[in-house]
C-alpha cells in the first residue's frame, strides 16, 4: 500500500493551527480594532528587523498552510471529489503566498 | 402505562426499491429498553421486523442502531428518555442495509482483518508465561474493551464519505496490539497506519469517541498514531 | 446480496455535533483570508508610506470591521477546539487531559496579553 505524503502537510497544518490558535485572536483584534497601533513607522521598523521578518513570514505562511489544508479537506467533507490536482492547487497557493511574503520581506 | 410511537426504517430487498418508514404505538414501562420496544413490535405487532441483538447488556455489540439521529446500543437506551415524542430507529449509518435494521458489516470485518488484531511474535511456550506489569497493561487496556458494535463507524462521516478508510474501530484495535508489550508486530501494521486510508483518513471529527459505549476513545488511538506516522515518515532515512 | 446504500449528501446537517464540526472547519476560511489581508498589507508596506496608510485606513471600513468581528469569533472557536482536541493527538504523557487543555488556553491568554501590551 502506498505510503501517504500527508505527514509533510499535516506538520505545516499543525504548526499553523498552533500559531493561529495562540496569537490569531490577538492579531485580529489589533488589525481590526486597534489599527492606530500599526503606524507606518512602527510597521516598517518591525518588518526591517530580523526577528520581525521571521515573525511576519511565519504568520502569513503558516496561517496559509493551515487554512488551505483544512479548506482542501472540507471540500471532501462536502462530498466534492478531491484529487492530486486540487491538492497541488491548494498547497501550491499557500506556497505561493509564502514566496510572495518572503520576496516582499527581502525587499523591505 | 405509557405509550410511545416507534418509527422504524423498513427495507425488504425482495419487494422494496428503497427504504420507507413504518410506525407503531408501543406500550412501555420505565425500565424498558429500546431493544425491548423493538422486541415488543416483533412479538406482537409485526413479526417481519428484522434487527440484531443478543446479550441485552452492552457486551456483545449486536444491537447498534441510530436513534433519533444518534448512534446508540438498543439495550442500554431507554424508551422513557424518548417520551413524549417519536423514537425514530434507523440502521447504523454508513453501512449498506441488508434488511430493515440489519446492516452488512462485512467491510468492517475486512478492515479488522487488515490490522492483524492478534499478538505477533509474542514468544513460545518454552520461554514461559508472559510477565506484564499493571503499568504495561494500562498502555492498551482501554482499547481492548472494544465490542465491535460499529457505533463509531456510524458516527464517522469520513468512513461514510470513503469506505476505504480503515475507520475508528479497526484503528483502535490496531493500536491495542501495537501498545501491548507482548506484541512485536508494529512494523507490520505500519503499512495500514501510514496510508491515506489509515490514520490520514481521519480529520478528528471526534464523534466516534463520543458515541463509543465502552469509552475506548478511538479518536485518540488514531490521532496518537498520526505523530507516530509522521515520525516514521521523517526518520525512516536515519534508520537504515 | 441486494443491499441499499443511503446517500451521504447533507450528512453534516443531521446532527448538532456535525454542525459544530463544520463551524470549526469553517474557521479556516477566515484564517486564510486574514493571512491574505496581511500579505496585502505587507505589499503596501513595501510600496510606500501613502499606500500603506491607505491600507491601514481601509481596516476601519465597515466591511473590514464586519470581517474582523466574524473572524475573531471563529478563530477563538478554533483556538478552543484546537486545545480541547490536543490531548487526543499527544502520546501518553503523565499529564492529565484537562491540564493540557488548561495549558493551551493559558497559552492563548499569555500570548494575547503580550501582543496587546506590545502593540
Amino acid at each position: 500500500m502506498k505510503r501517504s505524503n500527508k505527514p509533510i502537510f499535516w506538520s505545516l497544518f499543525g504548526a499553523g493551527g498552533m500559531l493561529s490558535a495562540l496569537i490569531g485572536p490577538a492579531l485580529i483584534y489589533e488589525t481590526g480594532f486597534h489599527s492606530q497601533a500599526l503606524s507606518y513607522d512602527r510597521a516598517l521598523a518591525f518588518a526591517q528587523n530580523g526577528f520581525g521578518k521571521l515573525a511576519i513570514l511565519a504568520v502569513i505562511s503558516l496561517f496559509l498552510f493551515h487554512g488551505c489544508h483544512r479548506m482542501y479537506h472540507s471540500l471532501h467533507d462536502f462530498g466534492i471529489h478531491v484529487g492530486p490536482g486540487l491538492k497541488a492547487a491548494f498547497h501550491g497557493f499557500a506556497a505561493a503566498g509564502t514566496l510572495a511574503a518572503a520576496v516582499l520581506l527581502a525587499l523591505i | 402505562m405509557n405509550t410511545i410511537t416507534i418509527e422504524c426504517l423498513r427495507y425488504h430487498p425482495e419487494s422494496d426499491a428503497e427504504p420507507r418508514f413504518q410506525s407503531w404505538p408501543v406500550p412501555f414501562t420505565d425500565d424498558m429498553s429500546v431493544l425491548q420496544g423493538l422486541q415488543y413490535i416483533k412479538d406482537h405487532l409485526d413479526g417481519s421486523l428484522t434487527f440484531r441483538w443478543s446479550c441485552r447488556m452492552a457486551i456483545c455489540g449486536s444491537c447498534g442502531f441510530v436513534l433519533n439521529g444518534v448512534p446508540r446500543l438498543g439495550c442500554e437506551t431507554f424508551l422513557r428518555d424518548y417520551h413524549p415524542g417519536t423514537l425514530r430507529v434507523e440502521p447504523l449509518s454508513h453501512f449498506p442495509i441488508v434488511r430493515d435494521l440489519a446492516i452488512d458489516q462485512s467491510d468492517f470485518l475486512k478492515k479488522l482483518d487488515s490490522v492483524k488484531p492478534y499478538l505477533i511474535n509474542p514468544g513460545t511456550p518454552e520461554k514461559g508465561t508472559f510477565v506484564q506489569t499493571p503499568k504495561q497493561m494500562d498502555e492498551y487496556y482501554q482499547y481492548s474493551k472494544c465490542i465491535n458494535c460499529l457505533l463509531c463507524y456510524a458516527a464517522c462521516p469520513q468512513y461514510g464519505l470513503n469506505s476505504a478508510f480503515a475507520g475508528p474501530g479497526a484503528m483502535a484495535l490496531l493500536h491495542r496490539y501495537n501498545a501491548d508489550s507482548r506484541d512485536a508486530g508494529k512494523a507490520e501494521r505500519m503499512e495500514v497506519v501510514n496510508t491515506e486510508d489509515g490514520v490520514w483518513g481521519c480529520t478528528l471529527v471526534g464523534y466516534c469517541s463520543e458515541v463509543c459505549p465502552k469509552a475506548v476513545d478511538p479518536a485518540r488511538a488514531i490521532n496518537q498514531n498520526k505523530i507516530e506516522s509522521t515520525k516514521d515518515y521523517f526518520f525512516r532515512f536515519f534508520r537504515k | 446480496m441486494k443491499t441499499y446504500t443511503r446517500p451521504m449528501a447533507g450528512w453534516w446537517k443531521r446532527n448538532p455535533y456535525y454542525l459544530w464540526y463544520m463551524l470549526r472547519e469553517a474557521s479556516c476560511l477566515f484564517i486564510t483570508a486574514y493571512a491574505l489581508m496581511l500579505l496585502w498589507g505587507l505589499y503596501r508596506l513595501q510600496q510606500s508610506k501613502i499606500q500603506y496608510e491607505e491600507w491601514r485606513e481601509s481596516l476601519s471600513s465597515p466591511v473590514s470591521l464586519a470581517f474582523h468581528a466574524v473572524a475573531l469569533v471563529l478563530v477563538l472557536y478554533h483556538s478552543w477546539t484546537w486545545f480541547k482536541i490536543m490531548p487526543k493527538t499527544l502520546p501518553r504523557i503523565p499529564i492529565p487531559d484537562w491540564l493540557v487543555v488548561a495549558g493551551g488556553v493559558s497559552g492563548v491568554l499569555v500570548c494575547s496579553a503580550a501582543i496587546l501590551w506590545l502593540a
